[in-house]
């Protein structure tokens, strides 16, 4: 097999599979922080 | 750029999936695999989250109360027992499999096996017959841990050979985040499938199962493994090798031959021994030291951001090593360890709160750093080309401290109580004890240096040789490197 062309990746790609995992991983920090704060009250 | 693959590794059902088929193309973005091993690594991390399913499934069949017939909370305990026993058990027996077959066959049959697993345990509960979730999720489950676990850490670190540690910090960083994500998302889902009549724990495993399905299936999409010989752009990889960081590759079972494989084993196991004790005790621990000052919220509070700290110290010293080398982070995992570990008992005596709090978070960073931290450790001390499989065999470190944490933690506990030492000063000898382990893990890791010449796949036929070892068809399965 032979790979010559050059495709660069597209940036809105990228941000779409950063956002795919990134925003529920934020909603689950941005969760527990709200309960982790039970610590301080 | 041109490379051939061996016949042997051709004959997939699926030909996507094979190793040839997800090379990547000039011009593609490395930036993009990170997000393909969170992927899988937020899914299998939902094992963490396990509890938040054992008392509602303790009400199967009574709803509001357990019924005569009703599971009990130990049958239940089992189903995450077998689950972590299979991750280490598949880890070790199908890492070479993942090394060789690639990244996205990899990921793809976690996949199957982690929806496959919510599936068949939903049937189990449906059934009510436990022994169907003990293979569904136990069973099935374990393996699509073992496997997704170990599938993107060797792609990783060659997509990012200039920052391996943070490469594979990323990825086991979505690991501990995982909990964080499916804890409350369960929570949620049964309160929407909840009525009268049933608890909600069938549609929620369906419904998880399902969207499970999706990311990992997305990431075995997205991932690519380098074309041989890719470099990043400005990189230069150093000339000669490091004292501490081969250029050469060992084979898998020469690896596990080594006294630094083994020493590296007792380093985690220590690491992970003293980690999880306080992990899983955190909460009657720190209620138990602070009487009256730590309700039992503030303790789910402390529990949650130590949940954070665990996910954040899995990124963070792992990218950290990159700068300062894996044995020096390690002695630092040690010494600091060491140092807070002895604190502790004194944060309890003043009752300092605060100081407590301080001890443990960073404690419990450490403990996740060390899972994230070894995956380069490996790749400096036996090369790049075996390194999942190598470390599919070291997660039977985490397996052994599995049961060595805990049982430590509750059987020293247990005996001060019985020997009249007040419960507030029943965890004092359990974190010298911890302060020792990690004196040990000291000295293990001091005793790690460069694996000797005679294991390395030096020559062209050396690297046949290694391969021959193997069962037959194995021979040069990594396409492009000789």
């Amino acid at each position: 097999m032979t790979n010559t062309e050059v495709t660069k990746t597209e940036p809105l790609k990228l941000i779409l599979a950063w956002g795919f995992v990134g925003i529920p991983l934020l909603g689950g920090v941005a969760q527990t922080l709200t309960n982790a704060m039970k610590l301080f009250y | 750029m041109e490379f051939t693959e061996p016949k042997a590794y051709t004959r997939s059902l699926i030909p996507f999936l094979d190793r040839s088929h997800s090379v990547a193309k000039p011009g593609f973005s490395r930036w993009l695999v990170p997000p393909a091993a969170l992927c899988v690594h937020l899914c299998i991390g939902q094992a963490y989250a396990f509890s938040v399913f054992n008392l509602p499934m303790t009400r199967l069949i009574g709803v509001s109360q357990s019924a005569p017939g009703d599971w009990k909370l130990t049958e239940l305990g089992w189903i995450f027992s077998i689950a972590m026993l299979f991750l280490g058990v598949s880890a070790a027996i199908f890492g070479r499999w993942v090394e060789e077959g690639g990244p996205r066959k990899a990921m793809f049959t976690a996949g199957i096996l982690w929806a496959g697993g919510f599936m068949v345990s939903a049937i189990g509960i449906h059934l009510h017959q436990l022994w169907i979730i003990y293979f569904g999720y136990g069973v099935l489950g374990g393996c699509a841990l073992g496997i997704g676990y170990i599938s993107p850490v060797s792609t990783l670190m060659k997509w990012f050979p200039d920052r391996p540690g943070m490469a594979t910090g990323m990825a086991i960083m979505g690991f501990g985040g995982g909990a964080l994500i499916a804890s409350p998302l369960s929570v949620w889902l049964m309160g929407k499938f909840a009525s009268s009549t049933d608890v909600g724990v069938f549609n929620t495993f369906i419904v998880l199962g399902c969207a499970y399905f999706v990311f990992m299936m997305v990431g075995s999409m997205i991932v690519r493994v380098p074309a041989p010989g890719w470099k990043p752009e400005g990189y230069v990889p150093p000339a000669t090798a490091t004292k501490l960081i081969t250029k050469n590759d060992v084979y898998v079972y020469d690896a596990i031959k080594t006294p630094q494989f083994w020493l590296i084993w007792t380093v985690l196991f220590l690491n992970t021994t003293a980690g999880i004790g306080v992990l899983g005790q955190a909460s009657a621990m720190s209620q138990e030291m602070f009487p009256g000052h730590i309700t039992p919220v503030a303790a789910a509070g402390l529990v949650g951001l130590m949940s954070l700290f665990n996910m954040g110290g899995r990124f963070s010293w792992a990218s950290l090593s990159d700068f300062i080398g894996r044995k020096n982070t390690y002695f630092v995992y040690m010494c600091l360890g060491f140092a807070l570990y002895i604190t502790v008992p004194y944060a309890g005596g003043s009752g300092n709160v605060v100081l407590f709090v301080f001890c443990f978070l960073i404690i419990v960073s450490m403990y996740g750093g060390g899972f994230s931290t070894v995956p380069a450790y490996l790749k400096d001390m036996f090369g790049t080309r075996y390194v999942g499989a190598i470390h599919g065999i070291l997660l039977t470190a985490w397996s052994a401290a599995g049961v060595a944490g805990p049982v430590l933690v509750n059987y020293i506990r247990e005996y001060n109580v019985t020997h009249g030492v007040p419960k507030a000063q029943a965890y004092n000898t359990t974190m010298y004890i911890m302060a020792g382990l990690l004196v040990i893990g000291f000295i293990a890791n001091f005793c790690v240096k460069a694996v000797d010449k005679r294991f390395h796949m030096k020559t062209d036929e050396d690297k046949d040789l290694g391969a021959a070892r193997a069962p037959a068809g194995a021979a040069q399965a990594v396409p492009g490197r000789a």
